[in-house]
């Protein structure tokens, strides 16, 4: 029952306060049976919360505008009646301006709420008004007593000083008088808390991360690779061994080549951007030029390399004329020869992906059919460390800021990062798929990557959760077999099986082309006010809401409830156990089945 | 299979006896000649055969066994001496030709080496090359931590990482790759040149450096200033210390040191408040003071000055009373600090009387009470001691002295110096009888005239005793402060009441005392004059029995009953009362009565109704007053109306103007005691607040600081704004980001390439791995 009735209240009971957040967020719980105590705390004063209500009364409570001086309870005595207004403190404060930040030290802090008295401002007079018996305290013991006042009262007029409103050229910024008094700005968490709000909501609004879709190849995009000088411009390989180039600006193919019989199945660019090597299913490497061929001349690689079996996939050094390729072996070619330089194995499976570290460029990180990882030396000419994961690894991508990390995409719809120094525990799985991983790829920044799904979506991890931030999809992109961030970390490609390649913005909602000032300022703003404002239910559900294809979701559920039953299960086994007879693993540990030296 | 052996090791052992054609050399070997003994040894050959077919079958080398010219290098053996053929035989013979030392030494070298092991099986060696190289790479890659670490804590990161180098080469990179070619050019370079005039890199003549290097005016000025200052003051002090010196005035310097120890007592007081561990810390100081002073036997009569006395002491009284301070002094110095810890016994001969007086019982009680948990003990060594007060009902007059002292100790009196020194007075006489026999035991005496320091020492030891004996402190001030000016008047009588003052009533702690400890802290600054109760004491005289139930009300009417008692529901009071009623059982009363001691000081049941009763007054529905100030009267901002004014209101006005609220529906714990429900949760408000603390905090109290800081510039100067929303990751559109590299970040780059290292030795294997390889094997 609602008490006093609507009708009864009075307006200061009976402001709604703005919905927002309150101090009293956490306290801890009293009460045994239902029952949230945080107005009860404020009341017994053990704890000193205030909710919505509370702090709306709190604010009000400050004494309320009134054109007639109240009395102040401590200011000197004085008799009633007219003698009342004379021994009033002067309005001195009444008629002073204040520009921002620029304000007089020595002021007593009652000061600076002073404002000026112009016709458009009166509101702002009356609180001048209402706050002034505490002026009078705060000035009592330096100008002000009762006997003085009659001799020391200044008047002060309304100034009019150009110099603190006329811009000294036409290109300075327009003064603008702010008065940073918290009194003035009051319910600073529920306004921001509003403004995160709806931040959140305008970002879900804008999230329109699609940019292209690049038809043109005739069967489904198998690889890509990212031209390293040139932004604009990508490489693509197809499944029926044609190999186009893009550019990205224009949204057009720049050049087709029939590179290889069958699939082709790797695809890399030279360090310096002057050509490109691919790996087919015809058992050759191919090393190609950039730049097409000149009117008439027929597409020629530059070389070709005729080998024993067929390669799986290629890599090219990151500073020197050094390429490796996989496929029964871990090949390291020179450029100039026909013959590998050092060729080396562990294990008998084929290998499918191999990597350069970026950074520590002699390392090499591979991943076999076997289901195990292996790192190589280039320099020692040694594999270093093997780690065989539940299921197969179809490829893993090093992080391009921090040499000993790599991210493994595995067959059983998670991902793995790893630290190659410790490989016995991944430092983080990373698990939102809903079927298998086929590409991982590392921002440039190193703060987060993207991996394309068999479930014909790719999504976007910080490379420290283990959730994804963002999904994309479309209805008629199908298994999304290849991904690559681009090197200014703005963009996404994927290239799926419908034999087009996407062209997504990594960060859904950010507005495109060049900002002004104001806009980059207010953009940071939402950033940060977002990020403050996260973990608030409302906002983290607005946040984090994504609409996903049906086939997807279901599937979230479906695993859902398998995961819960095996953890049931699991936690069954211990229980009905002797204890300590049955180890609890750490969802980490519990992937990894073996390290190998 | 060791049978099939066996079977076949005599077959060839027949074979060999029967058939002739046994290998030549066998036969080469053989004389047939003597009879018995060529039996004998063809036996031995036997056996030697089988024992060789047993085990590898090794070729027999020849045995030579007859002289011959042709002796074979080649079969020479050992086989006649039965044991194997070792270096040193052949080194034998060698010794004394000086001409074969070369070959001797080559020898002894051959001797000292080991034979090589097997290579280890190819796997295991890679698995070892494996290894050595991860660990070298994991050791190359560790080198990135650091880096790896910044970049995560990072405020910002701005990307590219790539600095890009100004466009603008610095003057003296400019001027250093330039060369005066034209005459006039060269002219000016002379010019410049004689004047010393740099033209390349610093920029500045050595004269400017000089300059620059030179203090500047106003900062010499500034450190001649300082230097006078500091030179005046010091002969300030150096003149003021030399007057000082030279007054001869023994009174000053006693008045001097006297207001030294005074300051020093002080400092040590506050000192003991502010900082105990300090205090502790200046009383090991205080203690070593006492022991060097000790060890300097400066206070033995061994001096001049006390010679001389000795010889007056006969005719004169007052050299007789000097003597006798200074050896109180010397004992007292030479008595050590007794610990709190320590029993009593340890206290010396001082306490011989006392010891006669309470039994043992009452120590080792004490003593055991101080283990695991006193609060489960206490009960009984107060019913011991009780008893042994009992014990001895009617004693020497000491022990009503102690009783009157523990007393005191007891209501906290704050004893004015008169009355404690009629109490002296009386007591004293009471005790010369036994004074009679105990000889002039000295103890802490508070005053020596001779010298200050020793005053404040002993002074100060009575502190340490009252910091180490926490729970006496306050009684034994009372009593040194009473003391002093007795002592001072009076004979070395009296001071030896003081020991016993300030060790018996460790003995008769109760449980009061403790309690009281709190409050005696906080009223040893105030020193409030109390008169000491007389009936109070009375009581405490051990004929007096009725004093422990006594104490028993009192200490029940810790939690308060009729508190409970009077809260309104009914249910609470069926509820909460039996916890505090009473309960037939004696024994279980007394230890209940510890526990409630124990916890006295928090009365959770009371506060918890207290409360209760907040928070349902706090529920109930408000009237709402419509009376408005101003009508009829002053008016404005934090005026109530008058109470004239209401008091005036009819009781119709009343009801116009003063609403009543209804009464609510009944509260969901209004039958459950034990629980505050809640009804004011509002739900709405609910789903815009956090309910589980965010990761990366810790306290709560940190989140709610983060979320009540304002980030906009609604609340932030533009500057500050600016700095709040500052995004953590920075890109430029249209900009690659490479991959970090070494020199990025202030690492060289290996000046190999990985290319040229694995051309020139692909398996290239360092020295430093072969000794790791071994290392490896090894293990």
């Amino acid at each position: 029952m609602q008490w006093p009735p609507p009708w009864r209240r009075s307006p200061l009971v009976s402001a709604t306060p703005p919905p927002g957040p309150t101090r009293g967020l956490l306290c801890p719980r009293r009460v045994s049976e239902a029952g949230d105590s945080s107005t009860e705390g404020a009341r017994t004063g053990h704890r000193h919360y205030v909710t919505p209500a509370e702090s709306a009364m709190e604010g009000r409570s400050q004494p309320l505008p009134s054109l007639r001086p109240a009395s102040p309870t401590n200011a000197p005595a004085h008799g009633r009646g007219s003698d009342c207004t004379a021994k009033e403190p002067p309005l001195a404060n009444v008629c002073r301006q204040n520009y921002g930040a620029a304000q007089d030290p020595v002021e007593p802090a009652g000061r600076r709420s002073a404002s000026h008295v112009t016709g458009s401002s009166l509101g702002k007079a009356e609180v001048a008004c209402g706050r002034r018996w505490r002026w009078a305290e705060l000035l009592a013991d330096t100008s002000w007593s009762p006997a003085g006042r009659a001799t020391e009262m200044k008047v002060k007029m309304l100034s009019r000083n150009p110099d603190n409103y006329v811009r000294e050229t036409k290109l300075d910024l327009q003064r603008v008088p702010r008065n940073y008094d918290p009194a003035l700005h009051p319910f600073e968490v529920p306004r921001e808390y509003i403004r995160a709000l709806n931040a959140t909501k305008l970002e879900r609004v804008f999230a329109k991360p699609f940019l292209a879709s690049l038809d043109g190849h005739r069967d489904g995009v198998n690889c890509l690779a990212k031209h390293p000088e040139k932004l604009a411009t990508v490489l693509s390989g197809a499944c029926d061994g044609e190999v186009r180039i893009w550019n990205l600006t224009q949204r057009n193919c720049i050049r087709t080549i029939q590179a290889h019989e069958g699939f082709v199945r790797g695809i890399c660019t030279r360090f310096c951007g002057t050509s490109f090597f691919t790996v087919g299913d015809d058992k050759t490497v191919k090393q190609w030029k950039m730049d097409g061929p000149g009117y008439g001349d027929e597409e020629e690689p530059l070389h070709t390399i005729l080998g024993k079996t067929v390669y799986t996939g290629i890599d090219h050094h990151w500073k020197e004329a050094v390429f490796a390729t996989c496929g029964q072996q871990v090949d390291i070619w020179d450029e100039q020869r026909t013959n590998p330089i050092c060729s080396m194995t562990w294990g008998f499976d084929s290998i499918s992906s191999v990597k350069f570290n970026p950074i520590e460029t002699f390392l090499l990180g591979s991943c076999a059919s076997d289901r195990n990882i292996v790192l190589y030396d280039m320099r020692q000419a040694t594999p270093l460390k093997k780690v065989i994961l539940d299921m197969r690894t179809n490829t893993i991508c090093w992080n391009p800021m921090e040499a000993f990390i790599f991210t493994a995409a595995n067959e059983d719809y998670n991902l793995y990062t790893f630290d190659m120094r410790a490989l016995d525990t991944p430092v983080m799985v990373h698990m939102d798929h809903v079927s298998a991983v086929l590409d991982v790829d590392y921002s440039p920044t190193g703060k987060e990557f993207v991996s394309a799904s068999f479930d014909k979506s790719i999504r976007i991890f910080p490379v420290d959760k283990s959730r994804s931030r963002e999904v994309y999809h479309t209805k008629r992109m199908q298994h999304v077999i290849c991904v690559k961030w681009t090197s200014d970390s703005k963009y996404i490609m994927c290239g799926s099986d419908e034999m087009n390649i996407r062209l997504w913005k990594a960060n859904a909602s950010e507005k495109l082309g060049v900002l002004t000032s104001r806009e980059k300022a207010a953009k940071d703003y939402n950033q940060k006010l977002k990020e403050k404002f996260q973990h608030y239910p409302h906002i983290k559900r607005i946040a984090r809401h994504r609409h996903l294809p049906k086939s997807i979701y279901s599937q979230i559920q479906e695993q859902r409830i398998m995961k819960e039953a095996r953890r049931r299960k699991e936690v069954n086994r211990i229980k009905h156990s002797k204890p300590g007879s049955v180890p609890l693993v750490s969802e980490k540990k519990k992937h990894v089945v073996a390290v190998v030296k | 299979m060791t049978a099939n052996r066996l079977a076949e090791s005599l077959l060839a052992l027949s074979q060999q006896e029967e058939l002739a054609d046994l290998p030549k050399d066998y036969l080469l070997s053989e004389s047939e000649d003597e009879g018995d003994n060529d039996g004998e040894r063809k036996h031995q050959k036997l056996l030697e055969a089988i024992s060789s077919l047993d085990g590898k079958n090794r070729r027999k080398l020849a045995e030579r066994s007859e002289a011959s010219l042709k002796v074979s290098e080649f079969n020479v053996s050992s086989e006649g001496s039965g044991e194997k053929l070792v270096l040193a035989d052949l080194l034998e013979p060698v010794k004394t030709s000086s001409s074969l030392a070369t070959v001797k030494k080559q020898l002894s070298r051959v001797k000292s080496k080991k034979t090589v092991e097997l290579p280890l099986n190819k796997e295991e060696i890679e698995r070892i090359h494996r290894e050595v190289a991860f660990n070298k790479t994991a050791q190359v890659l560790s080198k990135w931590d650091p880096v790896v670490l910044k970049n995560r804590q990072a405020e910002q990161l701005v990307f590219p990482l790539e600095k890009e180098e100004p466009a603008i080469a610095p003057i003296e990179h400019v001027l250093s790759g330039w060369k005066a070619r034209t005459p006039l050019e060269q002219e000016i370079f002379n010019l410049l040149h004689k004047n010393k005039q740099p033209v390349t890199d610093p920029l500045l003549t050595p004269v400017e450096k000089a300059s620059l290097r030179a203090m500047s005016l106003e900062e010499a000025k500034m450190r001649r200033a300082e230097l006078q200052r500091a030179r005046a003051l010091q002969s300030y002090y150096e003149a003021k210390a030399r007057r000082e010196k030279k007054i001869k005035s023994k009174k000053y310097h006693k008045v001097v040191k006297k207001g030294k120890a005074k300051k020093a007592l002080k400092e040590f007081e506050q000192l003991r408040k502010v900082n105990p561990a300090a205090a502790l810390e200046e009383l090991e100081k205080i203690e070593k003071a006492r022991m060097m002073e000790r060890m300097s036997l400066k206070h033995q009569n061994s001096g001049k000055w006390a010679k001389s006395k000795a010889i007056m002491a006969k005719y004169d009284l007052e050299a007789r009373q000097a003597m006798q301070e200074q050896l109180s002094k010397n004992k007292e110095l030479t008595q050590k600090l007794q610990v709190a810890s320590e029993s009593e016994e340890e206290e010396g001969g001082t306490e011989d009387v006392e010891e006669l007086l309470v039994p043992d019982v009452v120590n080792e009680v004490q003593m055991n009470a101080d283990g695991p948990n006193p609060w489960m003990l206490r009960s009984c060594t107060s019913d011991t001691k009780e008893a042994a007060t009992q014990e001895d009902p009617e004693q020497l007059p000491e022990l009503e002295a102690h009783g009157v002292s523990e007393s005191e100790g007891e209501e906290r009196p704050v004893a004015e110096e008169e009355i404690l020194l009629r109490e002296f007075e009386e007591r004293r006489s009471l005790r010369k009888r036994s004074e009679l026999s105990q000889d002039a035991e000295p103890a802490g005496s508070q005053e020596t005239k001779d010298s200050g320091s020793q005053e404040v020492l002993s002074e100060l030891r009575v502190l340490s005793q009252k910091l180490k004996e926490n729970h006496q402190s306050r009684k034994q001030k009372a009593s040194s402060e009473g003391t002093i000016p007795q002592v001072q008047r009076e004979e070395p009588a009296p001071e030896e009441e003081e020991p016993l003052l300030l060790q018996r009533p460790e003995r008769v702690q109760t449980l009061e005392e403790l309690e009281e400890l709190g409050k005696e802290e906080c009223f040893q600054n105030k020193e409030l004059p109390r008169p000491v109760l007389e009936g109070q004491q009375s009581e405490r005289t051990p004929n007096n029995r009725p004093d422990a139930p006594k104490e028993k009300k009192k200490k029940e009417q810790m939690i308060d009953l009729q508190n409970l008692l009077t809260t309104q529901s009914p249910s609470v009071k069926s509820l909460a009362v039996p916890t505090i009623e009473e309960l037939e059982d004696e024994e279980e009363r007394n230890h209940r009565q510890m526990i409630k001691e124990a916890f006295a000081g928090d009365d959770v049941i009371r506060d918890f109704l207290k409360e209760k009763r907040e928070a349902v007054e706090a529920s109930k529905p408000k009237d709402v007053d419509l009376t408005l100030p101003g009508w009829g009267e002053w008016g404005g901002v934090g005026l109530k109306p008058s109470a004239k004014k209401r008091r005036r209101c009819p009781v119709v006005l009343l009801s116009r103007f003063l609403i009543k609220a209804p009464e609510g529906p009944p509260r969901k714990d209004k039958n459950l005691p034990n629980v505050i429900i809640n009804e004011k949760r509002n739900i709405h408000a609910a789903a815009h607040q956090v309910r589980v603390l965010p990761y990366p905090f810790t306290h709560h109290w940190q989140f709610e600081r983060t979320i009540q800081t304002p980030i906009g510039s609604t609340w932030n100067t533009q500057r500050a704004f600016q700095k709040l929303t500052t995004p953590k990751v920075v890109t430029k559109p249209g900009h690659i980001i490479n991959p970090i590299k070494a020199e990025d970040v202030g690492y060289r780059s290996s000046s190999r390439s990985d290319l040229s290292v694995i051309q020139r030795n692909p398996k290239r294997i360092t020295t430093r791995h072969k000794k790791q390889l071994k290392k490896c094997s090894v293990d």
